[in-house]
């Protein structure tokens, strides 16, 4: 090949690699996911798990002529808890047990369903529930109700390898959104409830062969391992069901993970039952931990540490700092420096009861009420795994929360029998001698109503830790957030509501009902210059853009 | 009936056993409410090859080996329906030999259409398919690889047929390979659809509506289509793939069939 031939070739070559590229999700694409906020790569938006968008078609000024473009309708009549991913143009969703949906994320119309079959012996504590896919290459990535790990052609929902992580007779379930870091999908499994033993792994994203596997609950000769009594951390939980974060200058990746079993009932495990209740650190090539964080301690309340790690880069007391987010279900906001795991700060964000405050090392100083008396919060704690999210234009942390809730938590012996439940509790919710009837809410009408909880959307400073300003519900708050480069912030809520608020000031700008649960985190998008706001309501996901 | 744990059950033990007539007769005419319309020959031919490595080591060859059944003569102790048999064969009998058996919809297919049908089948007279030179002929002569992916490698124009083991019949299969346009499910129909700027646009269709299209095209791309959008648009009843009627022997045909029943989907 002659001198000017070759760079002919080599500038075709150069013209073509974008396109070649563009077809597929590289990681590298992963990386810089919040540079393309046409598209919804990953659970959380980004690495980073902000759940912020760039997008600013719809503003503050204009949001009054959203309206509705498209509804999928699930076939079926779990709870939908799915975040989708958009990826130039096409939308990909869950929906129970575990069908992915390709479709166009213009129209909402369908290209192709893949069906997966749980095993009969799936026992999720909470419901046959999926939050969404990963992606690399032209593969999708979920992880099933029995606690299988399926990797999915994107083009044609045709499988292509399917593996098991654990057995789901004895309680292991996954139901989270996988995550993508590199050439690995990490996930991890859930089972809390039922004495498992928790873990975080990962995948090669090309075989499906483990790459590793990081157990929450460390056994003899681990470190930690001394949080235990006996052997109490053979059930010892730590379960890991909602997904992580991963800052690729530290080469991170941060998990959240749950209460340690049986939940409520310590004195069947004294100690601090290491990692439960933690924000784990591990290397996202080896799976070792590089540091960990435990934000309640031999947990007596089920207070799940399996919230969003939310990464962001800001001046801590003057100084750039690596800082973690993190809007725990026992009720207090902390703030973490995640190169290392050091506490900086940690502030109640609803009424607490069960401490009295954060300590200078970040272990709570705890105030066990006495039996029969109410703790704030309540079993599904302050907050739960509803995603908050983080604006660096306002410089706000936002979290969903449930207000003035409580519940009289009173422990009983359990016995560990494989695949039964294993929890320990005797416990009551909404407090008697409220007005209404206790038991789970059913249905449209609000049955709880100010005898357990209300719900809210709070805006915090993480500096101070103190609310700039709340958006009160009169129903509790299980939806996750959204914010935009427009100083929108998008939320839901048990009663149906798809609200937008400004983010600066919390007030209302526009509100929808539709007419179902919203118990996931909406997202946004654009397709040929229009932008898309997606939200799953009841068993449908909607969609919304500006009226024409 | 018992059963072998099926996960035994895999491509290398089918391209040992696998048993296709050469010469295929006429369908088999059911009998009966309880029984299906017709039993196809491909699917008959399909139970007898899983027959012989499942089942006879308990029944025995022809099917006669347990006392009060023999299949030969229609006799079982507790089936009336097609159904029956089947929920016999997937939930096993308790407190006997007769495991559960999870066999796929087109394997039950194939197992109860020989079960009807033992009594007129001359099993002597079959011949042994080979799935390992049914998958070289799906890569190579038959150049269905070209279009076809098997689990994700290969092109995605065509359909994956990393499944097609379960989710067709042997008997569909059969008549695919000898008339592919007259078995193609409507769905996966070719479209042409050209732009209002000249775009032309060739795709196989994957769902439709009043107002919308969509389709993977030639570059192996989602699309949605707004048919109010398109100068044209066109839903093919032909198919590139061709018959292999006349370009295979019986035997190759069986070859193919046999690594076509063997894909059944990740596990």
């Amino acid at each position: 090949m002659n001198h000017s031939r070759r760079r002919s070739f080599l500038l075709l070559l150069v013209l073509l690699i974008p396109f070649s590229l563009r077809a597929q999700i590289t990681s590298e694409r992963l990386l810089h996911a919040s540079d393309e906020p046409q598209n919804w790569l990953t659970y959380s938006g980004s690495y980073a798990s902000q759940r912020y968008s760039a997008l600013q078609q719809v503003s503050p000024t204009n949001v009054n002529n959203l309206e509705l473009k498209w509804v999928f309708q699930a076939q079926s009549l779990q709870k939908f808890e799915s975040t989708p991913l958009v990826v130039d143009g096409i939308m990909y969703l869950t929906q129970s047990p575990n069908d992915v949906v390709a479709l166009d994320a213009k129209t909402g119309r369908v290209f192709w369903v893949y069906h997966y079959a749980p095993s009969p012996a799936a026992r999720p504590c909470c419901g046959i529930v999926n939050r969404g896919v990963a992606i690399l290459g032209d593969s999708l990535f979920m992880a099933t109700v029995d606690a299988h790990l399926v990797a999915i052609d994107a083009k044609n929902g045709h499988a292509l390898w399917n593996v098991k992580l654990a057995e789901p007779a004895a309680g292991y379930a996954m139901t989270m959104a996988p995550l993508v870091v590199k050439d690995k999908v990490i996930v991890g499994v859930a089972g809390g409830e039922f004495g498992v033993r928790g873990f975080i792994a990962a995948f090669e994203a090309r075989t499906g062969k483990q790459a590793w596997r990081f157990d929450t609950i460390p056994k003899p000769g681990e470190p930690g391992h001394e949080s235990w009594r006996g052997g109490d951390w053979e059930h010892g939980g730590g379960a890991v069901w909602i997904t992580g974060s991963y800052d690729p200058e530290l080469n991170l990746t941060y998990w959240g993970t749950g209460n340690p079993g049986p939940d409520w009932n310590p004195e069947q495990r004294p100690g601090d039952n290491l990692y439960s209740d933690s924000a784990v650190a591990l290397d996202p090539d080896t799976g070792k931990l590089k540091w960990h964080f435990q934000f309640t301690p031999g947990d007596p309340y089920d207070y799940d540490s399996v919230q969003v790690p939310v990464l962001v880069n800001a001046n801590w007391n003057g100084n750039p700092r690596k800082l973690m987010l993190w809007g725990n279900r026992n009720g207090f906001f902390y703030v973490l420096d995640r190169a290392t795991g050091k506490f900086l700060a940690g502030h109640p964000f609803i009424k607490v009861n069960w401490a009295s405050g954060i300590d200078a090392s970040g272990r709570p100083i705890i105030t066990p009420q006495p039996p029969g008396a109410p703790t704030f919060p309540g079993i599904q704690g302050g907050t739960n795994w509803y995603s908050p999210s983080y604006s660096s234009r306002t410089g706000l942390f936002y979290i969903s929360t449930w207000e003035d809730y409580a519940t009289i938590f009173s422990g009983v012996n359990a016995e560990y029998r494989e695949g039964q439940r294993y929890t320990g509790g005797a416990n009551t919710s909404p407090i008697p001698g409220a007005e209404n009837p206790s038991g789970a809410r059913l249905g449209p009408v609000n049955t709880y109503t100010e005898a357990l909880a209300h719900g809210a959307v709070v805006a915090l400073d993480p500096e101070t830790g103190k609310a700039k300003w709340k958006f009160e519900m009169h129903d509790v708050n299980t939806s996750g957030i959204l914010t935009t480069a427009s100083d929108l912030l998008f939320v839901g809520g048990r009663e149906g509501y798809f609200q937008a608020l400004d983010a600066r000031a919390g007030t209302l700008l526009w509100k929808q009902n539709l007419g179902g649960e919203i118990i996931a985190g909406p997202i946004t998008y654009q397709v040929e210059g229009k932008q898309y706001v997606s939200i799953a309501s009841g068993n449908g996901m909607f969609t919304f853009a500006l009226r024409e | 009936m018992k059963l072998r744990n099926l996960t035994r059950y895999g491509l290398l033990q089918c391209a040992v056993v696998c048993i296709v007539l050469v010469l295929r007769g006429p369908a088999a005419k059911a009998q009966g409410q309880d029984r299906a319309p017709q039993y196809f020959q491909a699917d008959i031919q399909y139970g007898a090859q899983i027959f012989v490595s499942q089942c006879t080591s308990c029944h025995g060859e022809n099917g006669d080996m347990i006392p009060g059944v023999n299949f030969r003569a229609g006799q079982f102790k507790r089936v009336l329906s097609d159904n029956d048999l089947r929920a016999t064969i997937t939930t096993g009998v308790p407190g006997t030999a007769m495991q559960p058996f999870t066999f796929g919809a087109s394997e039950l297919t194939g197992i109860v259409a020989y079960l009807r049908n033992m009594s007129n089948f001359n099993a002597r007279g079959l011949m042994v398919g080979n799935a390992g030179r049914g998958q070289a002929l799906f890569e190579g002569a038959g150049t269905c690889a070209t279009c076809h992916a098997v689990n994700g490698k290969g092109p995605r124009f065509a359909p994956d047929m990393g499944d097609i083991g379960v989710l067709r019949t042997a008997d569909l299969l059969h008549k695919t390979l000898l008339d592919p346009a007259g078995t193609m499910l409507p769905v996966n129909r070719p479209v042409r659809a050209v732009t209002r700027d000249g775009k032309v646009i060739n795709g196989r269709r994957l769902n439709e509506d009043t107002y919308t299209v969509q389709l993977i095209d030639e570059q192996e791309r989602l699309l949605s289509l707004t048919k109010a959008d398109l100068r044209e648009f066109t839903v093919l009843k032909t198919t590139s793939m061709p018959s292999y009627k006349d370009k295979f022997s019986a035997q190759e045909l069986a070859d193919l069939e046999a690594y076509l029943l063997s894909l059944k989907g990740v596990k």
